[in-house]
């Protein structure tokens, strides 16, 4: 199935993805619609796609069919550094921060601005580039760990300092891939605190087990089930659907 | 903030050291025939540079540094050569004006890809393009199809082996194994005196003495640190919107063209190019200079070409056969010991002990200078 009907307002519209493993379907024909600042939570049991479905989105496996639109640029054809270009941010679920770089360099990095071979020889720090930065750092809970090197700082650090370097970015879409696991309690709270205060103003996906988690910030969620959608809706009716009680929940 | 200055402290004084050992202790302590050979292992630091960039700081180890190497000691070398086969200096072979080596194979007319080595700018030229385009070449078909690790290492291999067994089989239009030899003059001026190696010596340390700096520049920017990071997380560098493969293939150029500097200063210093300096065995080589000397370090690595060739030299003439034993112990004690090298082992051991003498010692005259004061009160 190819694109239907696609009305404009719609952030990232994906229709009709497959993608096959030597004949698994990971993901079978998989349609979905995410709107402009809207908060959208994918769950399922291990092993339903959630976090193929990220990787096809930004690019790192290419899909065998179907399509991704994203602001009407077809995504599938992209690399994925015009994936990122094209304003579609994402997290991975281990953290992957440079740990031979402090934090600072780590943010600059991330900052988007001379992301050619010519343009990060010529590349200046300037002060706008470090008031992003402190900026930034201090969102994170890293202000005054700026020149310590990202290998000193603890696994929700890292993980903070991840989420820093997708912000500066500055996504249209944000996609997280469970944020919190691995996390304390009192890292988990200050978290959901740096998340609430950073999915204003764009759209994020977010893939994530902890439910109490999903409660508080889902607009919507999608509930997955081998590499298929099982039920759709807001947190309440998904919670209601004996379907998902059954494959999901019930556990 | 942080590396606001171009060299720190500890830099600059290995600077300075180098500076004062190739400027000043080695000229004037060695004969001629000894800063030749100084001269010769200094191409290897050139390499060694290079390997520092796209190795120590990219993750991209290149086995085949030999060809870039190679490449830039053929164009210097072909240019010499033609001025070495003037008619007037060829009158006797059955075309005279071309180089013997060609005569003697039966070739009546200079190769196309000769002709433009008459010219000297061309040639400079030659030496810094021609390795880069060839590692463009081979960075683009391994680095966009993402070939990486071992597997580009093997690849690179092959590369030195393929134009080795090219340069050898092509023997009209490269002098075959033998290499170019009998070169003479570089434009009107003889490079064989002893007079010549000096001046050479000094044209090779100012050299090296600009590729340290260009290398220390490119590691400052902030391709440096995306290098770096490219060497740990590619997959966050791509999704931070880089392309991982032009950073890549940038760096592969940059060492090819150090490398090529190197070459090209090899063939003025010894005077002839051969394919054994192309090969497998000899890009093995560049790499263990590198990783004795310390792949993080441009200093290091500098160290190294020095160090392990000097061992090379003395040792092959009192033991020859033991000799090739002794370098691969050396790198196999280096890697398992020592990752880091030489510069590994001064910044973790010897650098902490004289900062700790030094601060020692300052806080001993302040605790003088107050036990002196105290009487005083």
């Amino acid at each position: 199935m190819l694109v239907g009907h696609q009305p404009k307002e719609f952030l990232l519209a994906v229709s009709g993805l497959t993608v096959s493993f030597d004949g698994f379907k990971a993901v079978n024909d998989l349609s979905f619609y995410v709107e402009e600042n809207e908060i959208r939570v994918i769950i399922g049991p291990n092993g339903a796609g959630k976090t193929t479905v990220l990787d096809l989105i930004c690019g790192k496996t290419k899909a065998t069919s179907g399509s991704i639109q994203f602001r009407g640029q077809e995504l599938t054809r992209l690399r994925e550094n015009e994936i990122v270009q094209a304003g579609v941010g994402r997290k991975f679920q281990t953290p992957s921060v440079f740990e031979d770089l402090t934090v600072f360099e780590n943010l600059e990095i991330s900052f988007p601005r001379g992301r050619t071979v010519f343009g990060s020889l010529t590349f200046q720090r300037d002060d706008t580039v470090k008031q992003r930065v402190e900026e930034v750092a201090e969102m994170i809970f890293l202000k005054d760990r700026l020149n310590t090197y990202a290998d000193q700082l603890s696994h929700g650090q890292k993980q903070w300092l991840e989420i820093g370097m997708l912000l500066i970015q500055d996504p249209d879409l944000l996609m997280l891939d469970e944020p919190v696991a691995g996390m304390s309690v009192s890292e988990r709270a200050k978290t959901a605190e740096l998340l609430n205060r950073i999915i204003k103003d764009r759209s994020v996906l977010v893939i994530e087990h902890d439910m109490k988690f999903v409660e508080d910030i889902a607009h919507k969620v999608t509930v997955l089930h081998q590499g298929q959608i099982l039920s759709e809706g807001t947190m309440e009716h998904v919670k209601n659907d004996p379907k998902v009680i059954e494959v999901y929940l019930g556990h | 903030m942080i590396n606001s200055r171009f060299f720190n402290r500890s830099e600059l004084l290995g600077f300075l050291a180098l500076a004062v050992l190739l400027l000043l202790i080695l000229p004037l302590s060695l004969d001629i025939f000894r800063l030749n050979l100084v001269a010769k292992y200094l191409t290897y630091a050139f390499v060694g540079i290079g390997l520092v960039l796209c190795w120590g700081y990219g993750g991209i180890l290149s086995l085949g540094q030999g060809v870039f190497f190679g490449l830039g000691g053929y164009c210097m070398a072909m240019y010499l050569k033609l001025e070495a086969s003037s008619v007037a200096n060829t009158k006797i072979q059955s075309t005279p004006g071309i180089p013997d080596f060609m005569d003697w194979n039966q070739l009546t007319s200079l190769p196309f890809f000769w002709k433009p080595f008459h010219s000297f700018p061309v040639t400079l030229l030659a030496i810094l393009l021609v390795p880069a385009f060839f590692a463009l070449i081979i960075g683009a078909a391994m680095f966009k199809r993402r070939v990486g690790g071992v597997y580009f290492a093997i690849i690179t291999q092959a590369i030195a082996a393929i134009l080795t067994i090219l340069i050898v089989g092509q023997q009209g239009y490269t002098g075959g194994i033998n290499g170019i030899t009998d070169l003479r003059t570089l434009h009107g001026w003889d490079i064989r005196t002893d007079h010549a190696k000096f001046i050479l010596y000094f044209v090779e340390v100012v050299l090296l003495f600009g590729c340290i700096v260009a290398a220390q520049f490119i590691r400052l920017t902030k391709l440096g640190r995306i290098l770096v990071a490219m060497r740990e997380q590619e997959d966050r560098v791509r999704f931070s919107g880089y392309s991982v493969a032009n950073f890549k293939i940038f760096a592969f150029c940059a060492a090819a063209v150090f490398a090529a500097i190197g070459g090209a200063m090899f063939t003025l210093e010894v005077g002839f190019m051969s394919p054994s300096f192309v090969g497998i065995v000899p890009s093995i080589e560049m790499v263990i200079y590198t990783a004795v000397g310390g792949r993080m370090s441009i200093f290091g690595a500098v160290w190294g070409a020095l160090l392990v060739n000097f061992a090379k030299t003395s040792l092959s003439e009192s033991f020859p056969q033991l000799w090739l034993f002794g370098l691969g112990a050396l790198f196999i004690a280096v890697v398992l010991a020592f990752p880091n090298g030489l510069s590994g082992i001064w910044a973790d051991h010897i650098q902490p002990r004289i900062d700790r003498l030094l601060s020692s010692r300052k806080s001993k005259s302040a605790a003088g200078m107050i036990a002196d004061g105290a009487p005083a009160e």
